[in-house]
């Protein structure tokens, strides 16, 4: 178990160099000059020699990202060019929005996969299989920033339930919970219906069934904890698709997320906000996957004694 | 041709041949008619028109070449890089694969369509740069596939022969191994057409797509969404034929899955 964690630590340590390393050469990505696009042509060369000064931009490119690194360390990210705020103090303001959104999504997609994928895995290729496997293919081809709208359209506008955006009130969550959660709860029905037909088949379920339990019984008590092991890993996969998913639903919404505060910072050419909001998303990413399979280890002994 | 298969393929055709032909339509995707501003789909006006005046049934044909062009050419682009980055790195193993390894690792660390963003919003707006930005998050997911696959077939009998008789390596891959590698990439390649045309619309919606006045399905929407109270056709027209696109893709590329696999295919 520990040559596991270790070897898992290591390599999550090494992503998240590489990522931050990427992550600096954005700003030389930009074509031309990137302090002229950052202030405009008409700037006065006073003023762009300040900008390129404070970026670091006249250094060589190694000190530059040496100084980069150290700066990340000690969770120094520079400043907004914008607002001249730092730029730590503005992601603590918007991180806690985007983490309730990302709950309230993941919350929303475990309730519509969990009886959809095991409807569908319990009465294969009957109607209802079909209907919630169906669900599921519309779920994934939906763009988030098409059902977002709908939704508003229908809730908001037409039957006026729900706000049509921002984040007062405990309602608020509702529309972009469920916009971002749907991509995920299609994906997830699909892997909990592949997942339980296979264990469904196994030995075990037969002698559960055979010494008298109910369906329920044994698809609650013994089958779907173990269905459920291999959905995990591919979860914390697609964890990822929904952070990505979160700035577009973020910017539909009004909800001051970090998701928001990219786009704010690309259309205000706020590049250092931008790099610093790409490398947050990135890494919790990183993090929660590395915590999933950490998890998956300890939820599944095979993995760990068979590691060591 | 079942009707499961035969309807997707349709739809995806009509796609192709709007995409392609909308030279040949003579359409005003751009031509403001004032007097016709939000009038809604009628006997008038086929699709309606949106805020500005403008047809919207010509705009979604250009919307239509907007998206099929940049899901060629990300796919392409995609498909060819990743399997050749991919099945070199697998096939010759060591320090090389090791350090391809890696940066795969790095590049599934970001959020695809965040880095997409990221880029898009870097690199400017745009249709070639939308371009670069799919492309430089949609390799990975060939090239590592294309690596898995490589490794599960690089010690066959066939190709122990094949270097026992002198061919190099480069021939080797390219003959030996890609044709044998070629079905899973192609059933990813259609679900990352899927992907790519979503992403467009996407980036067109969130303005870092193409620009106004070219049309996109993405930047449709998202005009539409000013005026959804009034002249709600302006986003359930664009919206629905996205979903319909992705949808038949999704469609098709899960039926291409289960033929090209042959387990699946002898029951």
């Amino acid at each position: 178990m520990a040559s596991f964690l270790f070897s898992r630590l290591a390599s999550a340590l090494f992503v998240v160099l590489g990522v931050s390393c990427l992550v600096f050469f954005f700003i030389h990505l930009i074509p031309g000059d990137p302090v002229e696009v950052m202030l405009g042509e008409s700037a006065l060369p006073a003023d762009r020699e300040a900008l390129r000064q404070s970026l670091g931009l006249n250094l060589p490119l190694y000190i530059q990202l040496l100084n980069y690194l150290e700066g990340l360390l000690h969770l120094n990210l520079g400043t907004s060019l914008q607002t001249r705020q730092p730029i730590v103090d503005m992601l603590t303001e918007r991180l806690p929005a985007t983490a309730e959104l990302a709950l309230a999504a993941l919350a929303v997609a475990v309730m519509i996969a969990l009886p959809l994928g095991i409807i569908a895995a319990l009465r294969r290729n009957t109607l209802w299989d079909m209907a919630a496997m169906g669900i599921s293919v519309l779920g994934v081809s939906i763009p988030n920033f098409w059902l977002g709208p709908m939704l508003v359209m229908v809730f908001s506008l037409w039957l006026g339930w729900l706000p049509v955006s921002g984040r007062e009130g405990a309602l608020a969550i509702v529309l972009p919970a469920l916009t971002l959660g749907t991509a995920l709860a299609a994906i997830l029905s699909r892997m909990i219906r592949a997942s339980l037909l296979e264990v469904l088949n196994e030995d075990y379920v037969r002698t559960a069934y055979a010494k008298g339990l109910t369906t329920r019984q044994v698809v609650f008590g013994h089958a779907l904890r173990n269905a459920l092991l291999p959905v995990l890993t591919i979860f914390g996969l697609q964890l990822g698709t929904l952070l990505g998913g979160a700035v577009i639903t973020e910017v539909i919404f009004s909800w001051p997320g970090i998701g928001q505060l990219t786009i704010e910072a690309i259309q205000r050419r706020d590049y250092p906000v931008l790099q610093a909001c790409v490398l947050v998303i990135s890494l919790s990413y990183v993090v929660i996957n590395t915590l999933t399979d950490m998890l998956y280890a300890w939820f599944d002994p095979r993995i760990r004694l068979g590691e060591s | 041709m079942k009707l499961r298969t035969a309807l997707p393929v349709m739809i995806l055709g009509t796609w192709a041949v709007m995409a392609a032909s909308a030279a040949l339509f003579h359409l005003h995707p751009d031509a403001i008619h004032l007097d016709r501003i939000l009038t809604p789909p009628g006997s008038q006006a086929w699709l309606g028109y949106d805020d500005l005046g403008r047809p919207i049934w010509d705009r979604l044909i250009a919307g239509a070449h907007t998206s099929f062009m940049v899901a060629l050419w990300v796919v392409s682009i995609s498909l060819v890089l990743g399997t050749l980055i991919g099945s070199t790195s697998g096939y010759l193993g060591g320090w090389l694969d090791h350090v391809v390894v890696r940066i795969i690792d790095i590049f599934l660390a970001f959020p695809g369509i965040l880095l997409a963003i990221a880029l898009a919003g870097l690199l400017g707006p745009g249709l070639d740069n939308v371009v670069l930005a799919l492309s430089a998050v949609g390799w990975v997911g060939f090239a590592r596939l294309a690596r898995a696959q490589i490794l599960s077939v690089k010690n066959r009998e066939h190709v122990q022969a094949a270097v026992v008789l002198g061919a190099d390596r480069r021939r080797i891959i390219a003959r030996h191994l890609i044709p044998l590698i070629m079905a899973p990439l192609i059933v990813e390649a259609s679900f990352g057409i899927a992907g790519t045309v979503i992403a467009e619309a996407g980036l067109s919606f969130l303005g870092l797509g193409v620009q106004p006045p070219a049309a996109s399905w993405g930047s449709m929407i998202r005009d539409g969404t000013r005026y959804m109270l009034v002249a709600p056709h302006m986003v359930l027209i664009p919206g629905m034929t996205l979903l319909l696109v992705v949808l038949c893709v999704n469609l098709a590329g899960d039926q291409l899955r289960d033929w090209m696999d042959v387990r699946i295919r002898g029951r």
